[in-house]
């Protein structure tokens, strides 16, 4: 159980920045997503706070102990692997015992712990099997048991259901939620799959290019997206940008997008320039009562919502409507947006202008 | 008619097999033939034509191991009988055994040096691989070449530099002379060989021993080694090898104490005559040990062969 802080930490291999400056805090008991895309220094992150890597600079505290520069072994917590690494020399049983031979347990006590995780995991009848000739389920449920056996202070997780195929990354994603509910220990998690991390998160941290993004809980990064690169990462398809040449006020409730007026949540902050209205597909609506313009160029059929892709004089948007809902490709039609749900970014710093909306979310991270 | 591009056709099949029967008998023959010597006795060994079916006798065993005198017929008959078997099949050459040969001492030379150079070459060998595999070691690459390059020549073509180095540091003659030397000359191939092997272990079963409360060392002693074995396994038969057969720096920096079997094993033709059943016998006895190393390890050898043809 403990809290993890992380502070102005910084990673760099020769003269590659994995990580810049990066700071968040991990309360105890919570279920952690690190979410980006690949080489955007999640990884590296995780490996750090593990003690897997030493950062460059900056400081990572486990239950407010500095820990940037311990080793691995003296860290007390636990890594799940990608790839598992289960020791391939030794069978399920050994596998899992290892964390408690380091420690001198003894023998009897050992076997114990032992029994009483393969029990949690329902592996008991293979705890004697070789890990060579294991389903990936049973690997992943050994790493998890290998993870749980000592009680460590914290539970990292590298992407541990990338290796598992789909059908069976839905079952053990439930499986390690319920787990981690049962356990109630911290757990880092890094995925560049966003649905995983909305699925499964308490909190996310979007990171890109070495940079967090965002931090929070998974319903405001959805809602209130701090920069363009978290507003099209997230949410599938994603965002739509409207992009305009223009001035937004502070203040303003509204941009003239052509002839058309367009509502927007009241704005706190102002610029000029190159901007870009975010509406997420399921807040376009079709409505011909609109002045605001589109035409079909494509549909895309996923049972009870279909996707409309539309061009508009700002671009190409989709929108995600009801299958009910007849639409043919050439038709033009008037676009209506859900105005309590428009974030308007810089398209040049690509990041989130304050409004009456997101305010709340992006000024206490 | 079926065609398949797996499947070879019979007379593919019977094509390869020939060759390889062929191959087979060509090198096995010598073999073969050394070891029937062995069994001969000194008029057969030299009959001509070659005989292949003969009375087998162990006298060339027996003489590979004694040293014997020659006597006259009365002073011979003037001797008690004879004690033993093998006793009595030196008198009936006309010799009495006056004492062991230095056969075996020669012979345990060459396993102190061959298994002790093997032995310190997989040792230091093992260390640099794992190094050059985990760390980032300054000039990593430049290093690498210059522990190759090393092998670039044949090593013979040192063979003065190290005679006067040995005599000014007094290991001529000596067991770690040869021992530091055959690992000198081994330890390239080793440090190539085994970081492949090394490189080919995901080095996250390591971060997972780190993480699971053990040092670096313990890491490496417990789960970096026995995925290793086989890799260590199969160079360590390639560094035996080169060890046990080395003949060229055994006759220059050995003559007595730290003689090898390969330099001695000549030098039985000059006791009494050309003794060839007994050098034969000698060559078989050296041969064994190898054989046996490499027998048992001979899958690992296979993979070592075959090692880094297949990316998986």
């Amino acid at each position: 159980m403990a809290q993890i802080r992380i502070e102005n930490v910084r990673k760099e291999f020769g003269t590659f920045t994995a990580v810049q400056s990066s700071s968040f805090t991990i309360e105890d008991g919570e279920f952690f997503m690190l979410l980006g895309p690949s080489g955007c220094g999640k990884t590296t992150t995780l490996r750090m706070m593990a003690g897997l890597e030493l950062p460059t600079s900056g400081e990572i505290y486990i239950d407010g102990e500095e820990v940037g520069m311990k080793p691995a072994s003296q860290r007390d917590i636990a890594f799940v692997f990608q790839m598992f690494a289960l020791y391939p020399h030794m069978n399920v049983g050994k596998n899992i015992s290892y964390p408690l031979l380091s420690q001198g347990m003894p023998k009897a006590q050992v076997k114990k712990k032992v029994d009483e995780v393969a029990q949690i995991l329902g592996i008991t009848d293979i705890l004697k099997k070789p890990v060579g000739g294991l389903s990936g389920g049973d690997r992943q449920r050994v790493a998890l048991g290998r993870a749980i056996v000592r009680d460590p202070k914290a539970f990292f997780m590298d992407e541990p259901l990338g290796a598992l195929d789909a059908e069976f990354r839905e079952h053990m994603s439930e499986e390690l939620r319920a787990l981690h509910d049962r356990m109630g220990a911290t757990t880092v998690y890094v995925t560049h799959d966003q649905l995983e991390a909305m699925q499964m998160g308490d909190k996310i941290v979007v990171m890109n290019h070495g940079v967090v993004e965002q931090f929070g809980v998974p319903q405001d990064i959805y809602d209130w997206p701090a920069t363009m690169f978290v507003a099209s990462f997230i949410g599938s398809p994603s965002m739509n940008f409207l992009n305009f040449h223009g001035i937004v006020g502070s203040g303003t409730n509204s941009v003239d997008l052509g002839d058309s007026q367009i509502r927007i949540p009241e704005q706190h902050g102002g610029a000029r320039g190159d901007l870009a209205l975010g509406v997420r597909p399921e807040h376009v609506h079709l409505d011909d009562s609109s002045s605001y313009r589109g035409e079909v160029t494509a549909t895309e059929y996923l049972g009870t919502t279909q996707i409309v892709t539309l061009n508009t004089p700002n671009g190409e948007i989709k929108a995600r409507i009801p299958s009910s809902d007849r639409v043919h490709v050439g038709e033009k039609t008037g676009l209506h947006f859900d105005e309590r749900t428009i974030t308007v970014f810089e398209t040049e710093k690509g990041r989130a202008l304050l409004s009456a909306g997101n305010e709340g979310v992006l000024n206490h991270g | 008619m079926s065609f398949s591009v797996t499947e070879p056709s019979n007379r593919t099949k019977w094509v390869a097999g020939t060759a390889v029967v062929l191959y087979a008998v060509i090198t096995i023959l010598p073999l073969m033939w050394i070891i029937a010597t062995g069994f001969k006795s000194p008029a057969d060994s030299i009959s001509y034509p070659p005989k292949i079916l003969f009375e087998p006798t162990l006298e060339g065993y027996v003489n590979l191991f004694t040293q014997r005198t020659r006597l006259n017929e009365e002073d011979l008959a003037a001797l008690p009988p004879p004690e033993t078997w093998y006793d009595e099949m030196v008198r009936e050459q006309g010799q009495v055994i006056t004492g062991a040969s230095r056969y075996g001492e020669r012979f345990m030379n060459s396993v102190i040096i061959g298994f002790g150079s093997t032995f310190l070459c997989m040792v230091l060998g093992t260390a640099a691989a794992y190094a050059f595999s985990r760390f980032r070691v300054p000039l990593k690459d430049d290093l690498l070449f210059f522990i190759l390059s090393t092998r670039m020549m044949p090593p013979i073509a040192v063979a003065i530099p190290i005679f006067l180095m040995f005599r000014q540091l007094g290991l001529n003659d000596t067991h770690l002379g040869m021992i530091l030397l055959y690992t000198a000359v081994n330890l390239s191939l080793s440090v190539w060989l085994l970081k492949g092997f090394i490189d080919e272990i995901p080095v996250e079963y390591e971060e997972a021993a780190l993480i699971d409360g053990y040092t670096r060392f313990q890491a490496f002693y417990k789960v970096v080694l026995p995925q290793a074995a086989t890799g260590i396994a199969s160079t360590a038969i390639f560094c035996l090898i080169f060890a046990w057969n080395e003949y060229a720096f055994a006759v220059l920096l050995t003559s007595g104490t730290a003689q090898t079997a390969p330099p001695f094993i000549p030098t039985i033709i000059g006791v009494g005559g050309k003794d060839w059943p007994a050098v034969a016998a000698g060559a078989t006895i050296f041969l064994v040990p190898v054989m046996v190393f490499t027998i048992l390890l001979r899958k690992h050898l296979l993979r070592g062969i075959t090692f880094g043809a297949v990316r998986k």
